[in-house]
C-alpha cells in the first residue's frame, strides 16, 4: 500500500479545501492515522472506498475516543539582561491555556480486494456538548451501522445521516454516556419508580415529618 | 423527537405478542423472541414482525449482558485485562487472549519467542476445533436434530477442554497468553496427548459427517436459507466462516500473516452459495484444515523459552501511542484497539467483537423466511453474547 503521506497529498489534490492531515503515532506500532475534518469526511470515505489503488472496501473497526478539555501548561524561558552588567537572568514563565475537549471517532479500514491495510481514519466533533456530531459513514460501509450506534450510545456522538440511530447496549430510557471520561456512576443502577415509591411519597405528604416545628423536605 | 427518547421499538408494557397494522401488509403480528429463548444462545432478543409465518421485519435487541468491558479495561492495568478477555467469547479464551496480547505487543514493541508462537498456534487451532464442533452441534440442535449430534460434538469438545485445563488450570477461562509469550510451558506428555487427539479427530469428523451432513432434512432446512451475497457481506464487515461461506476468500491468518502462520501449509475453504448449509460446511472443512496445521505445529515445535526476557508484565507502561491488533478468531476478526498515554492503564481499550458485527446482516438474512428459519439463521451466525454485549 502507498504511504499515508502520499494518500494525504492525493486527497488534498482531489479535494482542495478539505481538512486532511496525517496524525503521527509515536509508539512502536507506527500505525499513523489520517485526520479528516467533519465537513469532508463522507466524500473522502467514499473516495477511499472506490479509489482503484486503495479500494478500502472493509471497515473493520469503528470506535470513539473521549478527549475532555484539559489545561496545558506552557513553559517559556525569558532572558532579562542584568542592568548592572552581570550575567543575564533567566526566568521561567508559565502560561496556562485551555485545550478544548472533543470526541473522536476512529475507523480502521482494510481492503479485502487488494488485501492491505489498515488505514486509520479519524474525525472529531466540535465539542463534547451541543455540537457533538459527525457525519455517519454507515452509507459508505454498512459495518459501521451497529458500531456507530454503540458510539452514539456509549460516547454520545450523534451521527448525522445514520439510518437507525438508537441506543444499542444501554436501555432506551438511559440518559448518560458511560464511556465518557467524566461519567459518574449512579448509586443504584437498578432504581426505578415503583408503586411502593408513590405510596411512600403520598404518606410523606399526608403526614410531613416534623423537626422543630417546620416541615422537613 | 430527540434521539435519546425511548424508541417505538421499546417493549410495549411487557407484551410478548401484539398485533400491529401495516398499510401494505395489513394485519401483522409482532413477536418478541427472547431474551430467554433456547434458540438465542444466551440473552438476546429479536423483535420479529410476522405476516402469517413470514418475517417482514426483524430488529435485534442487545445489551442484556452488557457490563461495559471497555470501561473496566480503562481502569485496569494491561495485565489485569488479560483474564477479562476470557469472558468475552467464553468459548474461545485462547484466541481472545492472543488478540489482546498481540495488540499490547505492538503497543510496546515486544517480541515473542519461537516456542510460545508454536504454543499459540496449537492452542488457537484447538480452540477453533472446539468452537466449530460446538457450533455444528448447536446448529443441528436448532434445526431439530435433537440430542445426538450435539452430544457427539460435546464429547469431542470436552476432550479439548480437558487439555486446556491440564495446561492452564481452567477449562474455559484459560488466561493463558501473556504479552511477550505464554504463562506456562507445555510438557512433552501434554503435547503427546494433543497429538493423539488431533490424530483421532479426523475419524470423529468422518463419523459426524456420516451421521448428518448428507441428511435430507438438514439440507431442506438449510439450503437456500439465509443467503448472503459477497459484496453485501464485505460492506457489512462480516468476517470469519460467515464471510468465506459466500465466496470471499479472506482469512487474516493468510492476509496479515501474524505469528508464524506463513510457515504452515493450509487451505482456506470457500463456499459458493452463502446459505446456511454452506456456513455449516465451511466450519467442517475448516476443522479439517486445522487438523493439518496442528499436525505441522506439533511436528515442528522447538524447545526454548516461552517468555521474552524483556517483557515486563506487572507495572507495564508502554510509551504513548496506539495500536490495533487483530487475529482470525473462530468466529471472525477479533481485534483490540489500545491507546496508551504512558500510564499503567490504557487510555482507551476497545474490543472489536466478531459476532457483534456479524449480527449486522441478521435482518437482511431473515426477511422473507419463516420464523422457524430465523432460529436456524441465527444459529449459523455463531454468536456468543458475552462478546456481543461486552
Amino acid at each position: 500500500m502507498e504511504p499515508l503521506e502520499q494518500i494525504c497529498s492525493r486527497l488534498l489534490a482531489r479535494f482542495p479545501g478539505a481538512e486532511v492531515s496525517v496524525l503521527p503515532n509515536p509508539g512502536p506500532a507506527a500505525q499513523h492515522s489520517l485526520l479528516v475534518g467533519r465537513a469532508s469526511v463522507r466524500e473522502i470515505a467514499e473516495f477511499l472506498r472506490d479509489d482503484p489503488l486503495l479500494r478500502l472496501d472493509y471497515c473493520s473497526n469503528a470506535t470513539g475516543v473521549d478527549w475532555p478539555e484539559k489545561v496545558i501548561v506552557d513553559v517559556t524561558k525569558v532572558t532579562t539582561p542584568d542592568p548592572a552588567g552581570g550575567p543575564p537572568k533567566v526566568s521561567e514563565v508559565k502560561t496556562e491555556r485551555l485545550q478544548p475537549g472533543y470526541l473522536e471517532v476512529v475507523y480502521h479500514l482494510y481492503s479485502m480486494e487488494l488485501r492491505h491495510g489498515p488505514v486509520v481514519l479519524r474525525t472529531r466533533t466540535v465539542n463534547r456538548t451541543d455540537q457533538a456530531s459527525v457525519p455517519s459513514l454507515t452509507p459508505v460501509w454498512r459495518s459501521a451501522e451497529f458500531q456507530e450506534r454503540e458510539i452514539f450510545d456509549l460516547f454520545g456522538v450523534v451521527f448525522e445521516g445514520h439510518p437507525d440511530l438508537r441506543r444499542i447496549l444501554m436501555w432506551d430510557g438511559f440518559k448518560d454516556h458511560p464511556m465518557r471520561r467524566d461519567y459518574v456512576e449512579p448509586e443504584d443502577y437498578e432504581w426505578e419508580p415503583t408503586p411502593h415509591g408513590d405510596l411512600v411519597e403520598k404518606a410523606k405528604r399526608a403526614r410531613p415529618p416534623v423537626k422543630g416545628g417546620e416541615p422537613v423536605a | 423527537m430527540s434521539p435519546f427518547d425511548a424508541s417505538p421499538l421499546s417493549p410495549s408494557g411487557g407484551a410478548h405478542v401484539r398485533s400491529v397494522v401495516d398499510e401494505f401488509h395489513g394485519d401483522l403480528l409482532e413477536v418478541s423472541m427472547g431474551p430467554h429463548h433456547p434458540s438465542t444462545h444466551g440473552v438476546f432478543r429479536m423483535i420479529v414482525t410476522l405476516d402469517g409465518e413470514r418475517i417482514v421485519k426483524l430488529k435485534p435487541v442487545l445489551g442484556y449482558l452488557h457490563r461495559n468491558h471497555e470501561k473496566i479495561g480503562e481502569s485496569t492495568s494491561y495485565l489485569g485485562s488479560m483474564p477479562y478477555t476470557d469472558r468475552l467469547d467464553y468459548l474461545n479464551a485462547m484466541t481472545n487472549n492472543w488478540a489482546y496480547a498481540l495488540a499490547v505487543e505492538r503497543l510496546g514493541g515486544l517480541a515473542v519467542p519461537e516456542r510460545a508462537e508454536y504454543l499459540r498456534v496449537i492452542l488457537a487451532e484447538l480452540s477453533r476445533l472446539q468452537n466449530h464442533v460446538c457450533l455444528a452441534g448447536f446448529l443441528l440442535q436448532d434445526t431439530g436434530a435433537s440430542g445426538t449430534p450435539l452430544m457427539y460434538a460435546f464429547r469431542e469438545r470436552e476432550k479439548i477442554l480437558e487439555l486446556f485445563e491440564s495446561l492452564s488450570g481452567s477449562r474455559m477461562m484459560c488466561n493463558f497468553q501473556r504479552f511477550g509469550g505464554c504463562r506456562t510451558d507445555a510438557s512433552s506428555e501434554w503435547l503427546g496427548q494433543v497429538s493423539s487427539l488431533v490424530n483421532g479427530f479426523g475419524a470423529f469428523l468422518d463419523e459426524f459427517e456420516e451421521l448428518i451432513t448428507g441428511n435430507e432434512i438438514l439440507m431442506a432446512r438449510t439450503q437456500g436459507v439465509g443467503v448472503m451475497k459477497g459484496p453485501a457481506a464485505v460492506s457489512a464487515g462480516i468476517t470469519g466462516p460467515m464471510l468465506r461461506a459466500c465466496g470471499v476468500g479472506y482469512d487474516i491468518r493468510k492476509v496479515d500473516a501474524y505469528g508464524i502462520y506463513p510457515r504452515f501449509t493450509f487451505r482456506v475453504p470457500i463456499g459458493s452459495h452463502g446459505d446456511t448449509y454452506d456456513r455449516y460446511m465451511i466450519r467442517i472443512l475448516e476443522m479439517r484444515e486445522s487438523i493439518g496445521i496442528l499436525q505441522q505445529a506439533l511436528r515442528d515445535i522447538p524447545a526454548g523459552p516461552i517468555m521474552d526476557p524483556k517483557a515486563k508484565l506487572r507495572g507495564f507502561r508502554p510509551k504513548p501511542g496506539e495500536s490495533y491488533g487483530r487475529i482470525e478468531g473462530p468466529k471472525g476478526e477479533i481485534g483490540f484497539y489500545l491507546i496508551s498515554d504512558g500510564s499503567a492503564n490504557p487510555y482507551r481499550y476497545r474490543v472489536r467483537p466478531p459476532s457483534f458485527v456479524n449480527l449486522t446482516l441478521l435482518e437482511d438474512l431473515c426477511l422473507g423466511h419463516t420464523i422457524a428459519d430465523s432460529v436456524v439463521i441465527l444459529g449459523s451466525i455463531d454468536i456468543v453474547l458475552g462478546e456481543v454485549d461486552r
